[in-house]
């Protein structure tokens, strides 16, 4: 333990409490999409990180497409246009998957009044078909005989290792606080994930639609006599789950740059953490856990060192679920005003 | 899709009928079933048999996860808790095996056993005792984050062999000389196998089996051994299902309020279900370390071995031993089966997943009384449909 690495510096605290926030952005944008399922249908869209997935390697094959396999390093102005792009491609492709996910895996289960857990079964098992199919899609692009023409998107090397992003994007310090220079990229992700939260968060409260989705959330069956068409509503809840964490990928993609077939996994869990830390169901409470969790595990990182990461993030959520056993800001989508 | 929804009535029949057969024809019919299942690795029959694994080392497999999922429903399946993090307990039971018996002492293992046991259960109840108090829902991202803790912290602290893991595991001790590679003489007495040529059986002298003695190349004794702590398992959760503790459990999963209202301490039974199941998953985990190749390692506990976990429970029926046991199996015979499509058959087993939860959302063998409860619904539907078409008539 070294609890000087975290408070010895006033910049080294400041460095590693907004390389957090940027994380927890990303985490925040990921947890919308298990909070809003969670708080219309009461599941666990555990397949919710393969439509992450799917979205950082849309953002991969943007830039081959428009720009080539050579790999470079561009400043963010540069990249600019290409990213605006991929950001499309990317929310596109997200939120193809997430309805495909709730039209094969979800539907039949929720006509039939389907017990939850066996929901959970569907959604590993499409969660594994997801992953497994990124893993494997040299073989596919074989099958169909465009092997040789997308060499350069199915697999340079194998594919099921790292798929990077040929474009690096070189961050540049723009102001520094208290000796920590703040880059481009840090507070590009942190606004953009901010801007996001706060569209969706007026669009569940003030919208027509919106209204319809936390009537849902607060009484189904109501809600369906009221004239709410529940399927449309269950249809756009996993809809603006997946822009959501088409937007998530572009942002990890410009911090990370590469990705891979489970690179979802690990992060959706953290996601999930994130939106019970901050009370599932809770669309402002997915951005306070997301943050917390993000600066939290960042801290907890710098003191017990970087393994311990993941051990400090669970740790923590248990701490909080025993203090506050709904979480940060308490649940339910339903009880949002308008 | 028909063939499947009477899968559960046809088991019904099974079990009626073996019910109305005279005493001796039930122990007659137990026991050659019995001796089936023992002798399944040696009988190797033709098209269950895996031809691209070591079959008596799949079936070690099959019985462990089954094992497995027998612990894992008392958990889920009769308390109702959603565990996501069960491979942490297998976890702790391996590796208390393994420190005890290499890494940091040379106990034997039968008497590492209790110990290890004993362990997973006092983890079981460490980690209950603060979370199964959140809900349900919660319960299950606490015991994921659990599982993945367990595995980081064997993963880093090098008393427990750090990422390198635990190698030389030592073997049960058995009776008779120690068996050598590559094929095996010693233990008791020795039991030849059957090979086939197409559907033609025939004895195969040369790949003998050592009976009651552990070898580190022939896994067919590690089956005998866990079948027969399956099955001392299975006659403990029959016992305890019927008992005051399973009724409990039963009204407890049910409705937690209404069982609290008529006295049931249900904290203390639900604590009870986690410290079971967790011993089970221990004395499974024990089993698998000191398996032929003896060697474990923080990776050989994702938490991906957590989901099919689960999955083999709610595939074969949540609540019910006998679907426990055959999810088990399955999840843990398939991939193995089918190791030709090698690449391609994590792909199918997740379709699979999907594919079967679709059709068959109470699993393959659900308990009886999920099923009586469910045609009843449907009578009465049925009932309320034709009054309503009556009073349309009139």
């Amino acid at each position: 333990m070294d609890l000087g690495a975290l408070f010895g510096s006033f910049d080294n605290f400041l460095s590693f409490t907004i390389g957090g926030l940027v994380f927890g952005a990303i985490y925040a944008l990921i947890a919308l999409g298990y909070t809003m399922v969670y708080g219309v249908l009461q599941l666990i869209n555990f397949a919710h990180s393969e439509v992450f997935m799917y979205g950082t390697f849309a953002v991969a094959w943007t830039f081959i497409f428009l720009h080539g396999t050579e790999s470079a390093t561009w400043s963010l102005g540069k990249a600019l246009p290409i990213l605006l792009v991929a950001l499309l491609a990317a929310m596109a492709m997200s939120a193809a998957i997430a309805l495909l996910l709730e039209r094969v895996a979800y539907r039949p289960l929720i006509k039939k009044g389907a017990p939850k857990l066996i929901a959970l079964i569907s959604a590993i098992g499409a969660s594994f078909a997801l992953a497994e199919a990124m893993g494997l899609r040299d073989r596919f692009a074989g099958w169909v005989g465009l092997k040789d023409d997308l060499e350069d998107y199915v697999a340079p090397g194998k594919a099921r290792d790292v798929f990077s992003n040929p474009v690096s994007i070189q961050p540049k310090g723009l102001f520094e606080i208290g000796g920590y220079s703040v880059t481009d990229v840090d507070l590009v992700i942190i606004v953009a994930a901010l801007l996001m939260m706060v569209a969706l968060d007026q669009f569940v409260r003030r919208t027509r639609f919106g209204r319809g989705i936390r009537a849902t959330a607060q009484d189904p069956e109501s809600a369906a006599l009221m004239g709410v068409n529940s399927t449309r509503v269950v249809q756009v809840t996993f809809l603006i789950g997946g822009l959501m964490a088409g937007a998530a990928a572009t942002l990890y993609m410009m911090k990370i740059g590469s990705t891979r077939q489970n690179a979802g996994f690990i992060l959706g869990v953290k996601a999930f953490t994130a939106a019970v830390m901050g009370g599932i169901g809770n669309l402002r409470g997915a951005l306070v856990g997301g943050l917390v969790l993000g600066v939290m595990e960042n801290w907890g990182a710098a003191v017990f060192g970087s393994e311990w990461r993941d051990v400090v993030a669970f740790v923590l959520l248990v701490l909080i679920l025993l203090v506050r056993p709904s979480g940060i800001l308490g649940e339910s989508l339903g009880k949002a005003r308008a | 899709m028909a063939g499947l929804s009477s899968i559960g009535r046809r088991w019904d029949g099974v079990v009626e009928r073996y019910n109305a057969q005279p005493r001796i024809v039930k122990i007659l019919a137990v026991t050659v079933f019995v001796v089936f299942v023992y002798a399944l690795p040696l009988l190797r029959p033709p098209i269950l048999t895996t031809n691209a694994t070591d079959f008596g080392g799949v079936m070690f497999r099959v019985i462990a996860f089954a094992l497995v999922a027998l612990g894992l429903n008392i958990v889920i399946g009769y308390a109702g808790l959603l565990d996501l993090g069960y491979v942490g307990f297998y976890a702790v039971g391996a590796y208390t095996t393994a420190v005890l018996t290499i890494e940091h002492g040379s106990w034997p293992f039968f008497l590492v056993l209790p110990v290890s046991i004993g362990i997973t259960m006092l983890t079981g109840v460490l980690l209950g005792a603060p979370t199964l108090r959140v809900r349900g829902d919660y319960l299950a991202i606490v015991t994921l984050g659990f599982g993945e803790i367990i595995r980081i912290t064997l993963k880093n602290v090098e008393w427990l062999g750090a990422s390198a893991g635990i190698k030389n595991i030592p073997h049960p001790t058995g009776i008779g000389p120690a068996p050598e590679p590559p094929f095996e003489a010693g233990g008791l007495f020795e039991v030849p196998r059957l090979v086939w040529d197409g559907f033609v059986p025939s004895l195969d002298n040369d790949h003998k089996t050592a009976f009651l003695a552990f070898g580190s190349s022939d896994a067919i004794p590690y089956y005998w051994l866990i079948l027969t702590t399956l099955i001392l398992v299975l006659i403990g959760d029959r016992l305890i299902k019927d008992s005051r503790v399973g009724r409990a459990w039963e009204a407890t999963r049910e409705d937690e309020d209404a069982a609290e209202l008529m006295g049931v301490p249900t904290f203390k039974y639900k604590l009870m279900a986690f410290a079971l199941g967790a011993a089970i998953g221990g004395l499974s985990g024990s089993f698998y370390a000191s398996r032929g190749s003896g060697y474990i390692s923080p990776d050989s506990f994702p938490l991906l071995l957590s989901m099919l976990f689960v999955a083999a429970v709610i595939v074969g029926g949540s609540g019910n031993r006998w679907g426990a046991i055959a999810g088990g199996a399955l999840v843990a015979y398939l991939p193995e089966r089918f190791r030709e499509f090698a690449d391609y058959r994590m792909l199918f087993f997740g379709l699979a997943l999907t594919l079967l939860a679709v059709w068959r959302p109470e699993g393959l063998l659900p308990p009886r009384r999920t099923r009586r409860a469910k045609e009843a619904e449907a009578e009465i539907e049925a009932l309320e449909d034709g009054e309503l078409e009556g009073a349309h008539d009139a």
